[in-house]
């Protein structure tokens, strides 16, 4: 085995049990690791009972696994993942950072944290010296002050356990905000400061294990590869075609809140109200004043898309965070009707120390904010917030209630989905038109009703991913290329960044797989067989859902309601999505995946694959009859 | 990391009275004439740490194994690092011939000393210090 570590850590925090774990070799190569692995570990542990596991109970599992490329591809990234209190189904979130190197680093390929701590606790692992420690100091603390206590107190370990070593490199770390703590359903697992693994809402799933964080230093090295030569020629090669693509390493994201407003209408504006801007206001030189760091990577990183950002003076002096990302600008900037940089740096500052999922929070912030427009929810039901559009006061005092769970944030801490349920309870209205989401899930930045947007070719995109809104793994036609969700499901699971892969070819990747693991994989095979197993595990568990939300195959399958009106603005007025066409493609793609005119993955589909016990369980639960 | 953006490599400068060489007590450590890098001589090395202790900028540091110290050699006068950085394109690093007229002793500062130093400069006084408390 090569590219492996070789053995995972299981922790049960309940029993303060800790154990190593090996996965046979089978299993890796058909599930790789990741999401793949985590989608398989998933199914054996708790698929008989899915519907019934309460993903913020302890019977839940966080799965933080690495890939067979993490450490060598140049461009890192972990895989984080369980059953998602967003969608109830697996979601694989990655987050970059260099937690996966450290961890492989210091021999293991993952971690498998089972139960609940009876305090709050952070797990320290550096080299086989792993330990469940006390987090009470820093529980209820926001990220700059928990980073700064993990830091310190994890160097002084350190130095106990190597003394003599000298200066030490700071070890990497993955940890919750306040947010998670208080189990919000749009809680990220952050690394660095503003990192974020935020689809699936994991942090809440930290939160609800009392694990504030999850240290780790290893001193290498990192496991062999197969053909060194050959993987250091391929990493020179990527390397090469990376920085050509200059334009990504000078902007990273950063241009696209202008960009995928004015260009291509496709931009979340006043939660989706509309989607095209023109704001001069918002270009990308904008937000490049505020940028002290043009380019930041994590380790061997080409691309280097992240840029730092810094409010050196002003009402807001002091705030950093990395970028904003596109997702970021738009979700806490257009889609709160905010058009000035410096309003969007501080609004992302506070949603990163908050430990809140940028997407998911500004999903839900400007869902509220529609709702105030409107006059269903007052002043009053706000605790005296008046959320008016491109108010950054309102919105960050908003966010810190949400994160809390103070008085309405209680409610829009579970959501934009489940919100817009109570909501509509509370008022006696159907509020969930308004909830731009799918299954759960608040959606990616990128717009489908222009058809411009190259993120979102197909308008099936959402609606058909076993990741539901999650905008990096959407569903496409014919359903192995490279922009299909099954291609996605590689960079989830062999575990690398996605935007350090853009500049490749799909046979890059796959020679890359070759190289390090000396394992042979072709793209048909992995299109037509294993990503297509992985595809099914999770297409099966998000339709199992439960306990609290059980998604209909098929009529969820679906839009929210807001993308079937014709774009209201700019150079796309008028032009709406064609219903007929939708269904086809919709159906077109079910077939293609081997499930039946519902999208329940079909009995013969699942025997040809090896998951007779899907058959089985999807049997019971009247899903196939 | 100890501020975001802010990593830097910390490296050996090679002072020109050289405090690792004058404090190995086992004769482990000499200079390279012609680069005038630091050579540890594995064989001799007990891993003491003095060098270390003797550092303005704690550079040295015990290989993993703990059998013996690490300093940057400089790789025989070509640093591998400079090449993988120009190589990558990051331009971050740069080969620069040595020049009497500097005192690289002034340069050697620790990880944190160098991280705060550089994080002023670039993210101004109030957000370091929030950073790094």
């Amino acid at each position: 085995m090569r590219g492996y570590a070789g053995k995972f850590l299981e922790i049960d925090l309940s029993s303060r049990a800790i154990k190593e774990k090996k996965v046979p070799d089978s299993v890796l190569r058909d599930y790789i690791g990741g999401r793949g692995l985590a989608t398989r570990i998933l199914w054996d542990i708790l698929g008989s009972t899915w519907e019934s596991v309460d993903p913020l109970s302890s019977e839940n599992m966080l799965l933080v696994l690495t890939g067979p490329l993490t450490g060598y591809f140049p461009g890192t990234k972990i895989c984080v993942s369980g059953k998602s209190p967003q969608s109830n189904g697996v979601i694989g979130s990655t987050v970059a950072g260099e937690f996966g190197i450290d961890l492989k680093c210091a021999g293991y390929d993952g971690l498998i944290i089972r139960g609940k701590a009876e305090q709050p606790c952070y797990l320290f692992i550096c080299d086989n010296h792993v330990e469940i420690k006390e987090a009470s100091p820093i529980w209820g603390k926001k990220a700059r002050e928990t980073v700064r206590f993990l830091v310190k107190e994890s160097l002084k370990e350190i130095k106990d356990i190597r003394p003599g070593y000298g200066e030490v490199i700071e070890p990497s770390f993955l940890y919750i905000g306040p947010s998670g703590e208080n189990k919000a359903r749009i809680a990220a697992v952050t690394s660095k400061y503003a990192h974020a693994a935020g689809y699936g809402g994991y942090g809440a799933v930290m939160g609800a294990k009392n694990l504030k964080a999850l240290v780790a230093k290893g001193f290498g090295p990192l496991p062999d590869v197969y053909d060194k030569e050959r993987t250091l020629d391929l990493v020179q090669e990527f390397l090469v075609k990376n920085f050509e693509r200059e334009r990504f390493r000078r902007w990273g994201t950063g241009a696209g809140g202008y960009y995928f407003g004015a260009e291509t209408s496709s931009e979340p504006i006043r939660n989706w109200q509309e989607e095209w801007h023109q704001e001069q206001s918002y270009k990308g030189e904008e937000f490049d004043k505020y940028w002290v760091k043009k380019n930041w990577g994590d380790f061997g990183c080409p691309t280097t898309c992240l840029k730092v950002s810094v409010l050196k003076d002003g009402t807001y002096e002091g705030a950093i965070c990395d970028n904003p990302d596109y997702e970021l600008e738009s979700y806490l900037g257009t889609n709160l009707g905010i058009f000035t940089p410096e309003k969007n740096i501080y609004l992302s500052y506070v949603s990163n120390e908050l430990g809140s999922c940028g997407i998911q929070s500004g999903a839900v912030l400007g869902f509220a904010a529609e709702l105030y427009q409107k006059g269903i929810l007052t002043r009053e039901d706000l605790d005296g917030i008046a959320l008016e559009w491109g108010d950054v006061e309102a919105f960050a005092a908003l966010a810190e209630r949400i994160a809390t769970r103070q008085g309405i944030g209680d409610i829009l801490s579970e959501g934009i989905y489940r919100a817009a349920v109570k909501i509509s309870e509370m008022k006696g209205l159907d509020v969930l038109k308004y909830a731009i989401h799918e299954k759960g899930v608040a959606i990616g930045a990128h717009g489908i009703r222009s058809g411009r947007d190259y993120v979102t070719t197909n308008p099936i995109a959402y609606a058909c991913s076993v990741q539901a809104g999650d905008h990096t793994s959407g569903a496409d036609l014919p359903i192995g290329h490279r922009h299909s969700e099954l291609f996605s499901i590689m960079g989830d699971s062999a575990v690398y960044c996605f935007f350090a892969a853009m500049a490749l070819d799909n046979r890059d990747i796959f020679n890359f797989y070759e190289a390090v693991t000396g394992w042979e994989l072709t793209e048909e095979e992995w299109y037509q067989e294993k990503a297509l197993r992985i595809l099914q595990l999770q297409r099966a568990m998000l339709l199992l859902g439960g306990p609290d939300i059980t998604w209909k195959p098929n009529l969820d399958d679906e839009l929210p309601p807001r993308f079937w009106e014709p774009l209201p603005s700019g150079p796309d007025k008028g032009r709406s999505l064609d219903r007929t066409a939708f269904e086809k493609s919709k159906l077109e793609y079910f077939n293609a995946a081997g499930w039946n005119e519902n999208g329940v993955p079909k009995p013969e589909t699942l025997r040809n694959l090896g998951l007779e016990d899907v058959e089985v369980k999807l049997r019971e639960a009247s899903l196939i009859s | 990391m100890l501020v975001p953006g802010i990593e830097i490599p910390h490296l050996c400068f090679q002072c020109e009275d050289y405090p690792c060489v004058e404090a190995c007590p086992e004769g482990a450590l000499s200079v390279i004439h012609q680069t005038g890098a630091v050579k540890v001589d594995v064989e001799t090395c007990t891993a003491c740490g003095l060098c270390i202790t003797a550092c303005p900028g704690k550079v040295p540091h015990l290989h993993p194994d703990g059998s013996s110290i690490v300093i940057c050699d400089l790789c025989d006068g070509e640093p591998q690092c400079v090449k993988a950085c120009l190589e990558g394109r990051w331009n971050a690093l740069t080969l620069l011939p040595r020049e009497k007229s500097i005192s690289y002793k002034m340069l050697a500062a620790t990880p944190k000393e160098l991280t705060r130093k550089v994080a002023n400069h670039i993210l101004g006084e109030k957000t370091t210090k929030e950073v790094l408390g």
